[in-house]
């Protein structure tokens, strides 16, 4: 050959067979290894099959259960009783109808004598028209519309142990149970925490005496129509007609709109915390494919020295990782069909129907895909290393490079800036709106960055301060966490994310349980009376100080509605497209007090408090909260034009209050200065506090006889509520954050495993120089132990943050830490590190050096 | 006889910390197809580095290589991949066989990296040849030392090279391993015509060759051509 004569390199294809049989033969010995690697990604991607093909049946089973979610063509309802033109209009609209009164009111329990406020229903006609109301026993419900008696909600008659047959009073009227609601059309279980129902016929409405001045009532009608096209523009007509009487009229089309779009936000919820939970899993890929890649060096340098091309090389093992991710993306899909069947269980209580199980082969689809692709994505940034790898490693084990400084390797940072992208794309594509998907993408990398940089900062603190004056054993395992190829980052990032997820959801559920809790002392109010018509005040304010309890405050409320705002009609701001005021605030009737000095809840932020006016005044002071005047774009000199009992007067805005909200005591949106309302129509509520749940009950019980229009809610009725909910949302986000565990789990088993035939090396050579068995066990172990404790404390100490920017920022409420139950979560992640750890290190320790080598070798 | 290897000026410098570090330094030689030759001397004097320079694994720092009429600088990595490939064949003191495939897989990679297909029966043929014919499927770690270097001699040879480097061949081995293949090494190399390059710290090993090149301090010191009895005995 001459000198000049060009080589001509033969052109390489990844479609080579012979790449796919050497990938084949190269990955022997090692298949159960890269199994264990993909199996990081197996439980990310089961949870974004599973929640994906769930969204869509869910989807599918809204549309086809959309009525009944109304379990009407069209709902009318109003604040205030029908008038006789609008029962007169009803009435010509034709159709099948029904009508129902609900309201607040408390609920007596002859059996037992408890008391507890619930929601009554009071129902005429056969609603609901779609749908059914399910009872137990099932012919209750039919009972029910032919003789009367009550149905109460299941979970009230399970906590107050009613059964079928007992009596359960409501205001002046008792009624027989006639069965147990299971489920009623349109209502999730999370709802009924708040608000347990019980219907009563709507004919024994009156005799209960429940409805009086200043009473909380809805009334509602439901039409199903022959023909229901017509619906649609029925409801836009009614509701402008009426609309200053703020009649609301819903079509099943609208109620399946806001229905969808409720789920849509949990589902776009969990879709992205399962998505964290493959990122978390896909970072563990590319870990374990890193040491693996060191693993492969000497391979891959003879295949470099008999004429092994630098993108054969490359293929073959890109080849392996997307087997990897393709098999990992099948069974993750298998397991998330089988994870979607077990949803509707975690989601019961925030579902309103069945969700009947489909595959989603689009969800599989999609699921198979973005496994391959993200797998792919991070296993790149450690394969694309093996472009560097000298064939002079094959005759030298190790050599110095002859390179003049580190250059910017152009194709990593593409990689980087890919998978941000793609981060990105995702985010964008789950949220309802781009910058909140920029917003998730960037709170995903400062997340990750705040535990990356804290978990090196963990690791630079043990080296800096390095203990030198520990035993051997201790300082042995404390610098395995240093040794070669070590995973020491990655493991501190998957562990520590799953501790700081469920530290995070520990803490704020219990700062959130604290500050209902906390009411309970420093004779704080506990129990709150309201509903009370003028001419019963006198008498409970006796009744209370008759069972030695303190009358703490007695606020009188009178009902109003916005008139005009700055000079400008509510109807007028409602028409206006460009108007920011939010519908409700414009509409809702406002319940205001009146005194002559501030609450401990309240301070004036701006503007002046007015105790009192003279009632002759032509304008009246008033006092708006913070987050209303907000709202209502209003401030410190504005006028509002009320109507109190359709009487308008004109108001200025004398002052702005900043209110906490949190405490267990009446606070108001808008409140007068004495002088001006004392001659309005008003109820009152009693504020009082029991010093034991016993004596609250007592007290309940004898208002409940005596006065049964008064409702009552006491502090632990608050504090089991709040509870529930928190528990019921809580299981659900422990249930999503599972996923991102046990994929720790797996990228710890990985690591583990990975870095085996080195411990095995390093245990060999300590046994070989004299040590103990147990001194190497005790070695692993503490290594283990280290790890869990640094990856624990640096989720934790990250959870604390995230917990009180969450309760400051968000919930308002102070932080405080109990630190029992995080030193058991830490403990926890320490534990189960260690019993991973020394499970996958079985045997190292134990067996005779020689036969260790021989094995693993 | 033209020249197979032509070595020019060559030396290599490495970076350590802050200082440059000469391991070879103005080499020059050239080697004639078919012939032997072994490069000696002591350990640091560069021998390693001479051989992976030669074999196209590394890049000079200055001078260059000219193997087969190609020279290596003005190439590529992976054109040097395509040369090596193509013209060369390695055996290494550590015997470096892939793990991962059977001997008779082992033995084939080079051939199947060309593109041909059908090479088992050559690949069968070589083992048999170095004495390994019952042991076609086995692993690495299943077979002994003197066995791996046996493997790694039939790959070596798998692909015709024009020239062998070996690379401290025996340096694993104990004695008596150590001259059966010594003596295979040579008589593939004489079947072949195959040019053989050793390297070693063995000069029993070394003085079977035709020519001792002796490098000290990364410079040739001494350039030997000798009248080998071994060699012209098995003339």
């Amino acid at each position: 050959m001459n000198q000049n004569t060009p080589i001509e390199k033969p052109k390489v294809s990844i479609f080579d067979p012979w790449l796919w049989k050497m990938a084949w033969r190269d990955s022997r010995t090692h298949r159960g290894r890269l199994m264990l690697f993909m199996s990081s990604i197996v439980l990310g991607i089961a949870a974004l099959v599973a929640i994906s093909s769930f969204g869509e049946s869910l989807e599918n089973a809204i549309d086809d259960q959309a009525k009944s979610l109304l379990g009407a063509d069209l709902e009318i309802r109003t604040r205030n009783p029908f008038t006789e033109t609008q029962i007169a209009l009803f009435d010509s609209l034709g159709g099948e109808q029904a009508r129902e009164t609900s309201f607040g009111s408390m609920a007596y329990f002859t059996s037992n004598a408890q008391t507890r406020l619930v929601q009554v229903r009071a129902l005429e006609g056969r609603y609901p028209f779609y749908g059914e109301i399910e009872t137990t026993p099932a012919a209750a419900i039919e009972e029910f519309h032919t003789s009367g008696g009550a149905l109460v909600d299941q979970g009230l008659m399970l906590q107050y142990q009613l059964t079928i047959g007992d009596s359960i009073r409501l205001g002046e009227k008792s009624f027989a149970i006639r069965g147990k609601l299971d489920k009623v059309p349109g209502a999730a279980g999370a709802g009924m925490v708040v608000a347990p129902r019980v219907y009563i016929p709507f004919a024994d409405l009156e005799s209960t005496g429940l409805i009086r001045f200043g009473s909380r009532v809805f009334y509602r009608k439901y039409f199903k129509f022959a023909d229901n096209s017509g619906t649609e523009a029925l409801a836009e007509r009614l509701e402008k007609e009426y609309r200053e009487e703020r009649l609301r009229a819903v079509t099943s089309e609208e109620r399946r709109e806001s229905f969808g779009e409720a789920m849509g936000n949990l589902y776009r919820f969990l879709n992205l915390v399962a998505f964290i939970a493959l990122l978390l899993g896909s970072i563990g890929v590319a870990s374990a494919i890193h040491v693996y890649v060191k693993q492969k060096l000497s391979t891959i340098a003879v295949l470099r020295c008999v004429g092994c091309s630098i993108r054969q090389t490359f293929y073959i093992y890109l080849i392996q990782a997307a087997a990897m991710g393709i098999i990992g993306s099948i069974v993750g899909a298998i397991l998330g069909v089988a994870i979607e069947l077990y949803l509707p269980a975690v989601l019961k209580d925030f579902l309103v129907f069945d969700v009947e199980f489909t595959i989603s082969f689009s969800a599989i689809l999609k699921g198979l895909l973005l496994g391959l692709g993200i797998t792919l994505l991070f296993a790149l940034l450690p394969l694309i290393a093996i472009r560097k790898i000298s064939p002079l490693l094959a005759i030298r084990a190790s050599f110095e490079s002859t390179d003049d400084g580190e250059e910017i390797d152009t194709l990593r940072w593409s990689l980087y800036g890919l998978i941000a992208l793609v981060i990105t794309l995702f985010a964008i594509n789950q949220m309802e709106h781009w910058t909140q998907g920029i917003l998730f993408a960037l709170g995903l990398a400062v997340a990750f960055g705040l535990l990356a940089g804290l978990a090196k900062l963990l690791m630079y603190a043990i080296k800096r301060f390095f203990p030198r004056s520990w035993g051997y054993i201790w300082r042995q395992s404390l610098a395995n966490l240093y040794r070669p190829n070590n995973q020491t980052l990655v493991l501190m990032l998957s562990l520590g994310l799953g501790t700081l997820l469920i530290s995070n959801l520990f803490l704020t559920q219990e700062n959130l349980l604290e500050q209902v809790n906390a009411t309970d002392s420093n004779n704080q109010p506990n129990l709150i009376l309201f509903d009370i018509q003028e001419d019963q005040r006198e008498a409970i304010t006796e009744l209370i100080t008759e069972q030695d309890m303190p009358v703490l405050q007695t606020v009188p409320i009178v009902t109003l509605r916005l008139q005009d705002i700055k000079e400008r009609a509510v109807a007028e701001i409602r028409d206006d497209t460009t108007s920011d005021i939010p519908d409700w605030a414009l509409m809702r009737e406002y319940r205001v007090t009146y005194r002559d000095s501030l609450h401990d809840t309240e301070e004036v932020i701006r503007g002046e408090w007015v105790p009192e006016v003279d009632p002759m005044a032509d304008t009246i002071a008033v006092s708006l909260e913070e987050g209303i005047a907000r709202n209502l774009t209003v401030d410190v000199g504005d006028v509002l034009t009320i109507d109190v009992q359709g009487v308008p007067f004109i108001t200025k805005i004398t002052s702005i209050r900043k209110v906490d909200w949190q405490r267990v005591q009446p606070n108001f949106f808008m409140v007068f200065p004495k002088g001006i309302m004392e001659e309005a129509p008003q109820i009152h509520v009693l504020v009082t506090r029991a010093s034991n749940p016993e004596k609250s009950a007592q007290l309940q019980r004898a208002v409940v006889e005596s006065f049964p229009n008064v409702s009552a809610i006491d502090l632990g009725l608050v504090l089991k509520t709040v509870e529930s909910i928190l528990d019921k949302i809580s299981f659900v986000i422990r249930f999503m954050a599972m996923f991102s565990i046990f994929t720790g789990i797996t990228v710890l088993a990985a690591a583990v495993i990975t870095t085996r035939f080195q411990r095995i090396q390093e245990s060999v050579l300590l046994r070989t120089l004299g040590a103990r068995r147990q001194q190497v066990s005790r070695i692993i172990a503490l290594e283990y132990v280290y790890l869990g404790g640094l990856a624990g404390l640096t989720g934790i100490l990250l959870s604390l943050a995230s917990a009180w920017a969450i309760s400051v920022f968000a919930f308002r409420i102070d932080f405080q830490v109990s630190l029992l139950p995080i030193l058991a979560i830490w403990i926890g992640v320490v534990l189960l590190t260690l019993l991973l750890g020394m499970l996958n290190s079985r045997g190292i320790a134990t067996r005779p050096p020689l036969e260790i080598l021989r094995t693993e070798a | 006889m033209s020249s197979i290897l032509k070595v020019e000026s060559l030396s290599k410098v490495y970076r350590s910390g802050e200082r440059d570090l000469t391991v070879l330094n103005d080499v020059s030689f050239d080697i004639e197809e078919g012939r032997s030759c072994a490069i000696v001397g002591p350990s640091g004097s560069g021998k390693t580095t001479l051989l992976g320079l030669c074999a196209g694994l590394d890049r000079s720092s200055s001078g260059r290589v000219i193997l087969n009429g190609v020279d290596l600088k003005e190439m590529d990595e992976d054109a040097r991949s395509h040369v090596r490939n193509q013209y060369v064949g390695f055996v290494f003191q550590n015997f470096q066989l892939i793990p991962t495939l059977t001997a008779l897989e082992n033995v084939m990679v080079p051939m199947e990296l060309r593109g041909v297909r059908n090479i088992h029966n050559r690949a069968e043929e070589l083992l048999r040849r170095v004495g390994l014919g019952d042991r076609l499927d086995h692993y690495p770690i299943q077979l002994s030392g003197g066995e791996q270097q046996r493997v790694s001699l039939a790959r070596a040879f798998i692909n015709e090279p024009k020239i062998l480097f070996a690379d401290e061949p025996t340096g694993n081995l104990d004695t008596e391993t150590s001259e059966k293949i010594s003596s295979l090494i040579f008589e593939l190399n004489r079947d072949a015509g195959t040019t053989l390059v050793l390297v070693t710290h063995d000069m029993d090993l070394a003085r079977q060759t035709e020519r001792i090149i002796r490098l000290k301090g990364g410079k040739v010191v001494n350039d030997d051509f000798q009248t080998n009895p071994v060699l012209q005995e098995a003339k």
